[in-house]
């Protein structure tokens, strides 16, 4: 229990919610069983997707707007970067080898496993009061001098208080709420948007997007914002201590936050 | 103490055979309905088979999207094929006048149809999509016979499950089960935007399957073969698709 008693330790103006959010009493682990599992679970989804998503990429660098591209039309952009086909004129003189076979399938199946898991986290958050405790942030939090000081605080790469080990400051919370409801439902409908069978079942998938290829390019750049947020992530783990962090996503436990190696 | 936890074995035990044979009986009624790709086995199987078994049930009788002649692509792209051989070339010389498309396997009357036969039958078309696995796309209007006429024409057997169809080019095959073959926008194309199939789209017959990538709209079509089993072509995977490494259905 003595582990327990440093939660109720003076708390920093950045994390107020935690004062509230922890429940003293009960609380026996950093994380829970499911958020860590579906945490670990959607890590080797997220870069299954990301390397095989890299290499269909690559079999045609370049993006349009609108209902179709080809290279005998004018892209949005073009990636800078070698084909693994032929048919695009690159500008280099040479052609990489062709994975897209099986990118496509784990592809696929990586969404199919991240998708269920993702189903299963959101009832689970909705159930055990996850989503309202842990993420959804507290009345105090969403004022603008609490906002500033927590900002302030990652601006100058300070480390979080003994609190925040415990609960999510503000911008954690609203960047995973972002990343949970806006960026994920996005990736899944973008992509969904390129499947010639989905949209002749539920063809607004792709209307409502102004067509294939500009599906195609939002799911491109939904993508980068989740590499971008899986950067700033990784970032942050090391800069709060990379190894109570990770034994605390790993086991549960936290231990004191700081480490000393 | 002892008594929660042997209770809770016991529950978990027999939660975990109700869960296998679940699996059993899904596996069975999932053969059953046809909803198990030929390709489900190995490492990637059950992705492969969790989307053609949840795209059959939700695609089961919608159409690919239709679009007006204003969208139809200023140049229609002809990507690269590989070198056409000398028994196209000969045909190519002649007109195609020679071509022929064999119909064989589980049918009442097996046939071989010149194109003028093909041409005679009631003629269809659609302003669809071709989309490849690479990224690109472009819209033209296809015009052909729908595969579902020259299936009536031969008569299936009630047992046929798939339709296995051959490129002239001996390494190019794909195969089809009923509910896309018989779909009524899967055409046998002769023709593209008011004119006769160029050479570079598949002329002077591909098959069209606008709800599903372009590779498996195979060009230069010669023959069919009707099956209730797809164990007999090639490796049994299902096509030359799942050979090379490419998913067999590719509605995704």
């Amino acid at each position: 229990m003595a582990r327990l008693e440093s939660v109720r330790m003076p708390l920093d103006a950045c994390a107020p919610s935690s004062a509230s959010s922890v429940p003293v009493a009960t609380v026996t682990s950093r994380h829970s069983a499911f958020v860590r599992v579906t945490h670990w679970i959607t890590t080797l989804c997220f870069l299954a997707l990301l390397v095989s998503g890299v290499e269909i990429v690559i079999s045609h660098p370049r993006f349009y707007w609108g209902e179709t591209g080809n290279v005998l039309t004018t892209p949005l952009f073009k990636l800078p970067i070698p084909s693994s086909r032929t048919l695009v004129p690159t500008g280099y003189g040479y052609v990489l080898p062709d994975q897209n076979g099986w990118s496509r399938y784990l592809h696929f199946q990586a969404a199919w496993v991240v998708v269920l898991t993702g189903l299963l986290y959101i009832i689970s958050a909705l159930l055990t009061g996850h989503l309202r405790k842990n993420l959804l942030p507290g009345k105090a939090d969403l004022s603008l001098k609490a906002f500033s000081t927590a900002t302030a605080n990652r601006l100058r790469f300070r480390r979080p208080s003994e609190a925040e080990a415990w609960s999510y400051n503000v911008l954690q919370r609203l960047t995973y709420l972002c990343v949970i409801f806006v960026l994920f439902p996005l990736v899944i409908w973008t992509g969904l948007a390129m499947s010639p069978a989905f949209v002749s079942a539920v063809p607004a998938t792709v209307t409502l997007l102004g067509g294939q290829q500009s599906a195609r390019t939002i799911h491109f750049f939904v993508s980068l914002a989740l590499v971008l947020f899986l950067l700033v992530h990784v970032v942050m783990v090391c800069l709060a201590g990379f190894r109570s962090r990770m034994r605390a996503m790993i086991t549960g436990r936290a231990g004191p936050h700081m480490e000393r190696t | 103490m002892t008594d929660l936890s042997r209770r809770k074995l016991i529950v978990s035990g027999l939660a975990a055979t109700a869960g296998v044979a679940g699996l059993g009986v899904a596996a069975r009624i999932a053969q059953k309905y046809g909803l198990v790709p030929p390709d489900h086995a190995g490492l990637y199987g059950p992705g492969e088979t969790l989307t053609y078994a949840s795209q059959r049930l939700l695609t089961r009788h919608s159409l690919a999207r239709e679009f007006p002649r204003t969208k139809i692509s200023q140049r229609p792209l002809a990507n690269e094929i590989p070198p056409l051989n000398d028994a196209f070339k000969r045909l190519q010389a002649g007109g195609f006048a020679d071509w022929r498309l064999s119909v064989d396997g589980m049918v009442d009357r097996p046939a071989s149809f010149s194109l003028a036969q093909l041409k005679s039958y009631p003629s269809r078309s659609q302003i669809t999509q071709l989309q490849c696995e690479e990224g690109w796309s472009y819209i033209a209007e296809w015009s052909g016979v729908p595969l579902s006429h020259v299936l009536d024409v031969v008569g299936i057997h009630p047992q046929a499950r798939y339709v296995v169809y051959f490129s002239i080019d001996p390494g190019w095959w794909e195969s089809i089960d009923m509910e896309d073959a018989l779909h009524p926008q899967t055409f046998l194309a002769y023709g593209m935007n008011g004119d006769e199939l160029p050479v570079g789209n598949g002329g002077p017959l591909r098959m069209r399957l606008p709800r599903q990538l372009g590779y498996k709209s195979v060009k230069f079509i010669t023959n069919l073969t009707i099956t209730d089993s797809l164990k007999g072509f090639g490796k049994g995977l299902g096509s030359a698709s799942p050979e090379a490494g490419y998913a067999w259905y590719a509605g995704i």
